[in-house]
């Protein structure tokens, strides 16, 4: 644990995860009421304005910034105070701490190159059932509560198919660490196709996705909040609180589209040039840009079917998830297992 | 006997039921509006309301306005037609006494915006042609109960000369 490391560490983290995730997620909230907007045929918010700039409205995350940093942070009577300001960081954190792992460029450009890999982003990306849960009970609300009894059971569910439709992914790549499945996506098929996640598991990335997005808790998944009728987990939360809850939630858009880029888009893999990611300089450069096109179009792809399918119903959401998603993540094993024992 | 229209179930067969292909067709419709309103703008309907402003159709009700005669007096003989025809009782009128063969005016003429239902009965009753709606101007809301009643000279201010017959004949 030399000084070095610890300075190239922390400049990883500021540089990944406070400048590019950070800042991402403030704009992913000017890029979902924009799309949105554009989708519907209107031109979405436009009005913050700085000495007469209005820049399509890119001032708007900066005024709601503004906005929840001087609202008052109101407290429901009878709340579990300590919980109740506990919650939003036990939902923010869990979702920062699972970029440590991803591989965003070759060599050494990873925050953290665990062995675990996907097991820690599972691990840790569980722990955002405790900030809907917390959140949901301290506030001394039934509302609140009944949003906080949906998310849990949501998340709970999810989980279980999402970790299942890895396991594809992990037995043909032989490994749990997220570097050495990037790397081994630099692999051509019969010499020219790049093996991809995408293209060794379609069935696989589709699942996920579906899983990961139910994960997430956004539309078409959404009743644990569901802003505009049955109101969510922090109908109590303002200001502050509110703001953190939103920003975990597009942090983990990104999170989903970064895991999601990693193991089934190759990472940081630009096809048929420097599959072992040693050839440094620009192409070093292009490939990190790669990862971030990568990232930027899955997290347009998630907004897009946001903005296009309606929300479940409850029962729905729950039969899709033990009914269809976790049979088919099973079966999907089963042939990837077959496959595997046949051809290797 | 009533016509009973059955509508078909789609069928739910498989394809339907993977609802895949039906995202698909979805993500299709979504994704076309915004790629051709990233790029061309053509399908946004939206206007900037404030600094522009959508022109009223031509035959819009706005706020009333009181006509004058060539030599600049009101054109209203205070027969109260107008505030009778009223549904919304809007219109008080105090008649005054003239000199010339009109025998009547309005001291005070008013209108009062929060009653008034822009039905343009007012206007129809009128046979005078001294009362109008068709200012173009729109009802602006106000801070106050007095504001929303406006008097003579505002409806004036509002009005221009018509030289229609006094009486409203037939020609």
């Amino acid at each position: 644990m030399t000084l070095t490391f610890v300075l190239l560490t922390l400049a990883k983290i500021l540089g990944f995860i406070l400048v590019f995730c950070v800042i991402l997620a403030a704009i992913l909230t000017w890029v979902e009421r924009k799309m949105s907007s554009i989708i519907q045929d209107r031109i979405g918010p436009n009005r913050a304005e700085i000495l007469g700039f209005r820049a399509f409205g890119l001032f708007h995350p900066i005024a709601d910034m503004i906005k929840s940093f001087t609202k008052e942070e109101f407290v429901p009577a009878g709340a579990n105070k300590t919980l109740f300001f506990l919650a939003p960081a036990f939902a923010l954190v869990p979702t920062l701490c699972a970029f440590a792992v991803v591989p965003f460029g070759p060599g050494d450009l990873v925050i953290s190159n665990l062995d675990s890999g996907m097991l820690f982003v599972f691990a840790i990306m569980g722990f955002g059932i405790y900030g809907v849960t917390l959140g949901g009970w301290a506030s001394n609300s039934n509302f609140a509560m009944l949003g906080a009894l949906r998310g849990a059971a949501q998340m709970v569910s999810y989980e279980v198919s999402m970790g299942l439709n890895v396991v594809g992914i992990f037995a043909v790549f032989g490994s749990v660490s997220l570097t050495h499945i990037v790397g081994a996506q630099g692999h051509l098929l019969w010499g020219w196709l790049p093996m991809w996640g995408i293209v060794v598991q379609p069935l696989g990335f589709v699942l996920f996705l579906v899983a990961a997005m139910a994960e997430n808790k956004r539309a078409p998944f959404d009743l644990p909040e569901g802003e505009s009728e049955i109101i969510g987990y922090f109908v109590e939360y303002s200001a502050m609180g509110f703001a953190t809850f939103m920003l975990s939630e597009f942090l983990e858009v990104i999170v989903i589209a970064c895991i999601a880029a990693t193991l089934f888009f190759g990472g940081w893999q630009i096809p048929w040039l420097d599959p072992t990611g040693t050839a440094g300089g620009w192409i070093t450069v292009a490939q990190v840009a790669f990862f971030a096109f990568k990232v930027l179009f899955l997290c347009w792809f998630q907004m897009l079917i946001r903005w296009t399918v309606p929300r479940f119903r409850y029962d729905q959401v729950m039969s899709l998830g033990w009914k269809v998603l976790l049979p088919l993540s099973l079966a999907n094993i089963l042939a990837t297992a077959v496959v595997l024992a046949l051809v290797v | 006997m009533v016509k009973v229209k059955v509508v078909e179930r789609p069928p739910a067969d498989l394809v339907v039921q993977s609802w895949l292909p039906e995202l698909w067709k979805g993500m299709k419709v979504s994704g076309r509006h915004f790629f051709v309103n990233l790029l061309t703008q053509k399908g946004i309907v939206t206007s900037q309301y404030p600094e522009v402003k959508r022109a009223y159709p031509p035959r819009f009700r706005g706020k009333h306005r009181l006509m004058r005669r060539e030599d600049g007096s009101v054109r209203c003989v205070a027969c109260f037609m107008c505030s009778t025809a009223c549904p919304a009782d809007c219109i008080r009128i105090v008649a005054g006494q003239r000199d010339d063969e009109n025998e009547k005016f309005p001291v005070t003429f008013e209108v009062d915006f929060i009653k008034c239902v822009f039905c343009g009965m007012c206007e129809e009753a009128c046979p005078c042609d001294a009362i109008r709606l068709d200012s173009g101007v729109h009802r602006a809301p106000a801070y106050t109960r007095k504001e929303e009643l406006n008097g003579k000279e505002d409806l004036l201010s509002l009005g221009s000369l018509s030289v229609a017959r006094q009486g409203g004949e037939y020609k």
